[in-house]
């Protein structure tokens, strides 16, 4: 509470450490009620966990739950378009689904995929042994997940999805032209997903600032954990605007505002302002991630350092900050004048500029390198060369008197997917095969692997390629079907057998993911660095213990496992200084005090939807719902550490969002003097957060 | 300090603990930045802030004299400018007192702290109880949440400044009913310190808003 100096003497690292492990837990009950959970085995401990690595996995999961969902709204809009006059979808069921699609891939899937990787590997990448505030996360996934279900469960209680486009552009978002309950769920679910990844990026950004291991400097972070921090800050900006958009919008619809409706004298174009002043700068939310773990991917499987480091991490802070200056690039047609036009078109231009940077900087890493295409690897290098293809139709889009042809077209499908689907989702599948054994202590099959990953091109190819011939043809966009004669019939078809063919190469993955768990019984343990990699995740065993680091590592350098493994002789070649089994920590530190689970994260994003399903059907349902999510902060902040060993919890977490904050008070008498308590432990073993 | 109560929790160690590490920097060996945990959050936390007031104040500017296809009346028609000078010079007084609270408790005075935290979320009451007052003036005068886009943009715009300041009061309360159970003492000055900072950043954005809403002519 009162910042003294940070104490100096740094961790005390000598020796595995002592604490005593399996003590009864001593928490009193303020409130007669209020004791924390202990943990506990199955399904129970996952409920109440506070583990960034268990919260890390949910939103694994959880993304690839709705990947499916969404992979089947795309199989539908592809069954639909196949062939001219389809009849798989009615229009209006079309326009919910490829609404749904896009919202459910953007904020459903690719982001919580996003946000599976920053969790888990975040603070594994600084050294420390969680995040900053344990609970603000647990918070963070529960309120996505009930978002997300509550974004779907329009189907069945909304009477259909949103049917606006995943931008949902007034008017057509307005009751008029959209009276099913859908565009109130989407902008309800919107919102609630929304805090999540506020309270999320708030607790990121903390964490990669402040909980750095001793000698980590900033730019000695791996460029995933910049690449992460970045979007974190990306995310932290951009959701109140997209936020006041969703309220606004909701105002709209529910209480009869006049905010977008042009017949009540409002001007849609401020919609389209807010939404791509969110909106642009989400496509880099999207991109940076992949960009990151590609920028570990390469360095490794090319056993060389990444190129030009600190040009990275700056090329990514400069998209961080152009990516705000280009918005109305999407918004060349919609009447803004010229001097917008000509100034957006420039800004779009120069953003190409560090994005190009990292692009030739990752070739330069592999060039002269020993390059071991692994799956991982195949995925990485398929993401520069996809995300390349797709930045160049982006600069064609640029290209202002270009883009009023194509805008509206699949020309612009056939970026977007480039972009995000190559780009992004490409990406953050290396990133799945590349760190799988890091979390769940096996390898997934290389051979199934490529399998995978050039089912994945091949499809990705055949299903996005030909739109960019269909969208110069002047197919346009969102139409539920087409007549024959237009020269769309055979491009069409290809895409569609492509999607299919993605959808063969999803399964590959599922099919990778069960057999190889399967097959890892009779395989050797792939250790703690399988591929012989560079940032500290890999020093601790695999899966990572509870604790993350039996010992807080002291970082000397940039790939300090690295260099922990290799050095150089007289004649400056790489010479084997130890293995990484010898190097690694074996996770045997027994007693490190973790964060106590919580239930209140669950209850409070129980109490959202809640008032979502108020608003929309019956304002009485928010008064429940309401004291659920006041109930959830008060009991929450007096929520008592459960061990009195386990110290700096009392206030930590407090202070994720304005109605957090009061609790600090209410927490603060929890366990105001437990350093004492704890004082035979030394400060470094004390675990770090909640 | 009559109220004093112990803790709950290890009251044995407070008064060694003081002398200590500081008890809320989570990390092993303190923040890396030297800002607390906490407190780097709320200045993260007020960052995202600006945008989203940024953003409404931005719709009222663009809204601010469209009356709608009924041409009926928008907030500026009916303003009682005097009116809410004086509700905003409250608020703006509510600062002063929230920087006393700290300073009290940062002394150790736990009394006066207890006095300005109450002074402070009773200015701000009185500040929100005057926008109650002007909501229901502007209704009976005419001027409906649904009337027109600038309507609309007034109400959206005070409304959530009106929900920030009530949380700030809730959260002031919270710590006045804390140091009333003695539960907020000297070592937490830094959490008055943190809902000051959410307090004196709700103040400034109304100056904005004032100035956009009241001052600045149509």
């Amino acid at each position: 509470m009162t910042i003294t100096e940070p104490t100096t003497e740094g961790p005390k690292t000598e020796g595995p450490l002592e604490l005593e492990s399996g003590r009864e837990a001593l928490a009193e009950r303020p409130l007669g009620v209020l004791t924390r959970p202990q943990g506990g085995r199955g399904w129970r401990d996952w409920l109440s966990t506070v583990d960034h690595k268990k919260i890390g996995i949910m939103y694994g999961v959880s993304a690839m739950v709705f990947f499916v969902v969404g992979g089947i709204e795309a199989l539908l809009i592809r069954l639909q378009l196949a062939v001219p006059n389809g009849g798989v979808l009615s229009a209006d069921v079309y326009n919910q689904v490829f609404t749904m699609h896009g919202v459910t891939m953007v904020f459903l899937f690719i982001m919580p995929l996003a946000a599976a990787f920053a969790n888990y590997l975040i603070p594994l990448q600084i050294g420390a042994r969680d995040v900053a505030f344990p609970r603000l996360n647990a918070l963070s996934y529960w309120v996505w997940l009930s978002g997300a279900i509550f974004l779907n469960s329009s189907w069945i209680v909304g009477g259909g999805g949103a049917d606006c486009g995943w931008f949902c552009y007034s008017p057509n978002s307005g009751v008029t032209f959209s009276p099913s309950h859908g565009v109130d769920f989407y902008a309800i679910g919107l919102l609630i997903a929304g805090i999540a990844s506020l309270v999320s990026a708030i607790n990121l950004i903390v964490t990669c600032l402040n909980m750095r291991a001793p000698g980590m400097d900033l730019f000695r972070m791996p460029v995933m954990t910049w690449m992460l921090l970045i979007t974190q800050f990306l995310l932290l900006f951009a959701l109140p605007v997209i936020t006041v958009a969703l309220f606004l919008l909701m105002f709209d619809r529910l209480f009869d505002a006049s905010f977008f409706n042009p017949d009540a004298g409002a001007d849609p174009l401020l919609w389209q302002h807010l939404f791509w002043i969110f909106g642009h700068p989400e496509v880099y939310i999207i991109i940076l991630p992949a960009f990151g773990v590609v920028s570990e991917v390469i360095p490794t499987f090319s056993r060389k350092p990444i190129f030009g480091y600190t040009f990275m991490v700056f090329s990514g802070i400069a998209i961080g900050f152009m990516g705000w200056g280009v918005w109305a690039h999407h918004m060349f047609v919609s009447g803004i004048g010229p001097i917008s036009v000509a100034a957006f078109s420039l800004s779009t231009m120069f953003i190409a500029v560090p994005t190009g940077v990292k692009v030739l900087n990752w070739l330069a890493t592999m060039w002269g390198g020993q390059i071991r295409f692994t799956t991982a690897m195949l995925f990485a290098v398929g993401t520069v060369a996809m995300f390349t293809i797709g930045g160049l139709s982006g600069v064609t889009h640029a290209l202002a008197p270009a883009d009023t042809q194509q805008t509206d077209t699949y020309y612009i499908v056939a970026h977007f997917h480039y972009v995000i689907f190559g780009g992004g989702v490409l990406g953050l599948m290396g990133g799945l095969y590349y760190w799988w054994p890091k979390i769940f202590g096996y390898m997934l099959n290389e051979r199934r692997g490529k399998i995978n990953f050039w089912l994945m091109l091949i499809g990705f190819n055949l299903t996005f390629g030909p739109m960019h011939i269909l969208g110069l043809q002047g197919m346009s966009r969102r139409i539920d079907t087409y007549s024959s004669g237009f020269g769309f019939e055979f491009w069409n078809m290809v895409a569609t057998i492509g999607s299919f063919i993605i959808a063969v190469s999803v399964v590959v993955l599922f099919h990778n993911i069960w057999k190889s768990k399967r097959e890892a019984a009779d395989l050797p343990p792939p250790g703690p660095d399988p591929w012989d990699a560079r940032s500290l995740e890999w020093m601790v065993p695999s899966p990572v213990p509870e604790h993350n680091f039996d010992e807080v590592p002291t970082v000397e350098g940039l790939d300090e496992w690295w260099h922990r493994k290799y050095s150089f002789d007289d004649d400056g070649r790489v010479v084997q200084i130890a293995t990484a089994e010898e190097a690694a920590q074996d996770g045997s530190a027994k007693g490190v005090h973790l964060p106590a689970p919580s239930f209140w994260p669950l209850v409070l994003a129980v109490g959202l939807p809640l008032i979502g399903y108020g608003l929309i059907f019956n304002l009485w349902l928010c008064v429940p719902g309401g004291l659920l999510v006041g109930m959830g902060i008060f009991a929450w902040a007096l929520e008592p550490v459960d061990d009195p060993d386990a110290t700096h919890d009392h206030h930590d977490d407090d202070h994720g969002d304005d109605d957090d904050d009061h609790d600090d008070t209410a927490s603060a008498p929890v366990a105001p003097g437990d350093d004492t308590a704890s004082a035979p432990v030394a400060p470094g073993e004390q675990q770090g957060g909640e | 300090m009559t109220t004093e109560t112990s803790a709950p929790v290890a009251s044995d160690a407070d008064t060694a603990a003081a002398a200590l590490v500081a008890p809320g920097d989570s990390n092993d060996h303190g923040p890396t930045t030297g800002i607390s945990n906490t407190k780097l959050a709320m200045w993260l936390f007020l960052g995202s802030e600006c945008l989203l007031f940024g953003g409404l104040i931005s719709t009222y500017l663009l809204y601010k004299t469209r009356r709608g296809p009924d041409n009926l009346a928008i907030p500026t028609d009916v303003f009682d400018i005097p009116f809410t000078s004086i509700s905003s010079f409250v608020l703006l007084m509510s600062s002063l007192t929230m920087v006393l609270a700290l300073a009290a408790l940062t002394r150790g005075d736990n009394h006066g702290a207890r006095v300005w935290l109450l002074a402070t979320s009773m200015l701000g009451g009185v500040f929100i109880g005057g926008q109650v007052y002007e909501f229901t003036s502007f209704l009976r005068e005419g001027v409906g949440f649904t009337n027109n886009p600038a309507s609309s943009a007034f109400y959206a715009l005070t409304g959530f400044h009106g929900v920030h300041v009530s949380l700030g009061i809730v959260m002031l309360m919270s710590l006045f009913v804390a140091s009333w159970q003695g539960k907020l003492r000297q070592e937490h000055s830094e959490t008055v310190e943190i809902v000051g900072l959410y307090w004196h950043f709700v103040d400034v954005v109304w100056i904005f808003i004032f100035t956009v809403i009241y001052l600045v002519p149509a």
